[in-house]
């Protein structure tokens, strides 16, 4: 019962400083923040299931939430008609030519042993097929990207509600992943975390530099939300007396009609976004809380036992009949399809499809960060790693910039020194994030709430 | 004729500038290779200390610029670089000290020192932030050119010139001597025997006498000098920018692995080989092809490949096809 308190009181915490950013900065922007902690959340509990449970190092995490990313795109945007009637037959002929290399160059593994010829065969099948696909596509991918190229340019998606988008995100990440795990998972663990952060570079590459599929750098904004949007609420009667009941203490105290219109008309505006952000407060608490429950089941099932055993020592499990590559492989696709689901909620929290900003700094290694922070193995340390670690990235910046002018108050406002330091408030972020790292990893390398066996 | 201005073409827009990017991956593949053979972990923060020994390069130069010293048609950079290597050391050596020597000593796991080496990275990508600011530097001064296009069209009377840059010139001859006197080092100095010994069998190694804290010492002053020198001659040719500092941690990766990690030698020829692949396949033939056809056979689309936007995932697939055929890499990994 101990274990529970450590969990309780550390939840708390985080609770309490979040109120603290909502009274001190704003109500706005502690509910952002507490969004993009949820989301952060989902991802680690996705990198905590592989790594953690299973003791796998996949550092390709920026390529599983830009696929999520770009399934949003694929899936809620209203189709681009007419770049499909001039270009969508291309494509189309494309997949269709992946799709034979792939059975051709399987038939000529399977049929053929192992020889040089055999290698040369399938390095030409390849090289041949890439040839081909680039000469099918692109009259298409011109003529796609010449459509309406200020807005559109694109094929577009299926015109869906957004939410589909979130079990087709998963989806999409957990497929790359079975390529991938089917790949990489032979590997030793330094060669896979190399190989997987290569890799969702490459993916990452071909999202910005292939514009037909989601406009690539050009960024797809406007989509579509789960969520009523500010204008309708400030204009729509239930929300205006929903926030004149709550403020009526405040309003009553202004005596002047005009200025009590003023001063609904700004509370509405404010009310209107916090509105829209619990809104997605609650989706993505939902969705935290369905996946805490499911992996905390899954964990101290059987089967979670046999991954613990697997992971702990490899040739044992193997010695007692467990099939290792199989649940590698199966447990590789479920933590990535879980970090594709988190990428998907982000790209429908922000509203817009930035591949631009997909950085391995921040979509890879601040996610790792937050799983070894808050404890691997443990399902309410990794998301308790994801609360803390985001807050300190995103608070980092304000708490560096009050101390630098506390401890430089005594120079003139002049000072070259602190002219730079103040300048470089943002990057102390990184310091932050370091510095926590080392000490994590050196005084308490199980994490803030470390990973409980329970004896069954 | 044409047959000449076709390979000058190949020339002027491959092979220089891939023989100068090889050389800068080379430096950096053996600075990872060497740390991975001796302290057996993957560096994760590789391009940030690179960034970070090029950082007081930058500033030296600018502070010797200000007192007018410089080499004339070299650039200052070359006048700081034994500083920037200095305080380069002094760093790692702070960061081995207080970070790495903790888990060396404990044993623990490889994938243990890479999450640690991802904790230096953060830190030191901040320090670099505060000290330098994120923005975009050129440090190069002397003589830009050896030799323009326009000049060796007047000297050959071809359609077609050469451009070589003395930054291109440079690295490749510095890399060359470097990685020269590095090899004579590791092959036929007793420390650097000792240091084969160390990586080959660590137990073995301290049981004839090799004291283990010296071989680490001796690694890092390598590893600093190695980081340093690819990290300036990059910023020469091109420019120094920390974000664009850390993306080049993946290539360099891709070319130790490549190369057959743990191997030097390898490293080295991995640098060239990734730099290569890089930019054949990226490079558009048309200019190329059209000297070699008939005029009306000339070719209408640019031949190219894949987009030049493509540059990384090519040396990553090359990464991705080597390990999986042959993990080891081109050449056996792990002997050094």
């Amino acid at each position: 019962m101990r274990n529970y308190k450590n969990v309780i009181a550390a939840y708390s915490i985080m609770i309490f400083l979040i109120i603290l950013v909502g009274i001190f900065q704003s109500w706005s922007i502690a509910l952002t923040i507490l969004n993009y902690c949820l989301i952060s959340a989902v991802m680690t509990i996705g990198a905590n299931i592989q790594w953690g449970y299973a003791g796998l190092i996949n550092f390709g995490i920026m390529g599983y939430t830009a696929l999520g990313g770009l399934a949003v795109v694929l899936v809620s945007v209203e189709p681009v008609k007419k770049a499909w009637q001039v270009g969508g037959l291309n494509i189309l002929a494309c997949i269709w030519i992946i799709v034979a290399i792939i059975f051709v160059v399987k038939f000529i593994l399977n049929r053929f042993d192992k020889s040089k010829l055999r290698n040369y065969s399938v390095a030409s099948v390849i090289l041949g097929g890439i040839i081909l696909l680039r000469v099918t596509a692109a009259p298409g991918i011109e003529a796609i990207e010449s459509v309406d190229p200020a807005k559109t340019g694109f094929l577009g998606g299926m015109g869906l509600p957004v939410l589909f988008s979130w079990i087709f995100g998963a989806l999409l990440a957990g497929g790359l992943a079975f390529v991938i795990g089917k790949i990489a998972l032979g590997l030793r663990a330094d060669y896979l975390a190399i190989a997987t952060l290569l890799i969702a570079e490459i993916i990452v590459s071909i999202i910005k530099h292939e514009e037909w599929l989601a406009r690539g750098v050009k960024n797809v904004i406007g989509l579509k939300r789960p969520a009523p949007y500010e204008i309708d609420l400030q204009t729509s009667e239930w929300f205006i007396n929903l926030v004149t009941k709550f403020n009526s203490s405040k309003l009553n105290l202004i005596n002047s009609i005009s200025d009590k219109q003023e001063a609904l008309n700004q509370m509405v505006i404010d009310a209107s976004s916090v509105y829209v952000k619990l809104c997605f407060t609650g989706l993505f608490l939902t969705v935290v809380i369905i996946l805490l429950i499911v992996t905390q089941k899954a964990l101290y099932s059987p089967w979670g036992r046999k991954m613990r055993a697997i992971r702990d020592n490899e040739e044992a499990a193997s010695a007692m009949g467990k099939n290792i590559v199989k649940e590698h492989l199966l447990i590789f696709i479920l933590g990535s399809a879980i970090v594709g689901l988190a990428g998907a909620m982000m790209v429908t929290n922000d509203g817009l499809f930035t591949p631009g900003s997909y950085r391995p700094m921040r979509y890879t290694f601040v996610i790792w960060v937050m799983v070894i922070v808050g404890g691997t193995g443990n399902n309410f340390g990794a998301i308790l790693g994801g609360f803390v670690v985001w807050f300190l990235w995103v608070e980092a910046a304000p708490i560096a910039l009050f101390l630098i002018n506390l401890f430089t108050s005594h120079l003139p406002e002049t000072n070259a020194i602190r002219v730079h330091l103040i300048e470089s408030a943002p990057y102390f972020r990184f310091l932050v994030i370091g510095i926590g790292l080392l000490l994590i990893m050196r005084y308490r390398p199980q994490g803030i709430i470390p990973e409980k066996i329970i004896k069954q | 004729m044409d047959f000449l201005n076709a390979i000058i073409v190949l020339f002027n827009f491959t092979v220089i500038p891939a023989l100068a990017y090889g050389s800068q991956l080379a430096l950096g593949a053996i600075f990872v290779t060497l740390i991975y053979a001796v302290l057996r972990f993957a560096n994760f923060a590789t391009g940030d200390m690179m960034s970070f020994g090029t950082m007081f390069a930058v500033i030296l130069t600018y502070y010797f610029q200000s007192l007018g010293f410089g080499l004339g048609f070299l650039p200052t950079a070359l006048l700081t670089i034994p500083f920037a290597i200095l305080m380069m050391i002094l760093y790692m050596l702070i960061i081995d000290k207080f970070v790495f020597s903790y888990y060396r000593i404990k044993k623990s796991p490889p994938v243990q020192f890479a999450m640690v080496s991802v904790g230096v990275m953060f830190v030191t990508q901040a320090l670099i932030r505060i000290i330098i600011g994120p923005s975009d530097r050129r440090f190069l001064d002397g003589e830009k050119f050896i030799i323009k296009a326009t000049e060796f069209k007047e000297m050959t009377g071809l359609a077609e010139g050469i451009t070589l840059k003395s930054t291109q010139a440079i690295t490749i001859i510095v890399t060359l001597v470097v990685v020269s006197i590095m090899f004579w080092f590791l092959n036929r100095t007793k420390t650097g025997t000792s240091m084969r010994a160390y990586s080959d069998n660590e137990d073995l190694a301290l049981l004839s006498g090799i004291d283990p804290k010296r071989v680490v010492l001796i690694t890092w002053v390598i590893a600093g000098i190695l980081a340093t020198i690819g990290g300036v001659l990059y910023g020469l040719d091109k420019s120094y920018r920390p974000f664009v500092y850390f993306n080049n941690m993946l290539p360099i990766f891709a070319a130790a692995i490549v190369g057959g990690i743990g191997n030097p030698f390898g490293a080295f020829l991995g640098g060239y080989v990734i730099a290569f692949a890089e930019i054949f396949v990226t490079y558009a033939y048309k200019r190329f092809i059209s000297y070699l056809l008939p005029e009306h056979l000339e070719p209408d689309s640019l031949l190219q490949l894949l987009s030049t936007d493509y540059k990384f995932a090519v040396s990553f697939s090359i990464l991705v096809i080597v390990l999986l055929i042959r993990p080891s890499g081109i050449f056996k990994g792990k002997v050094i």
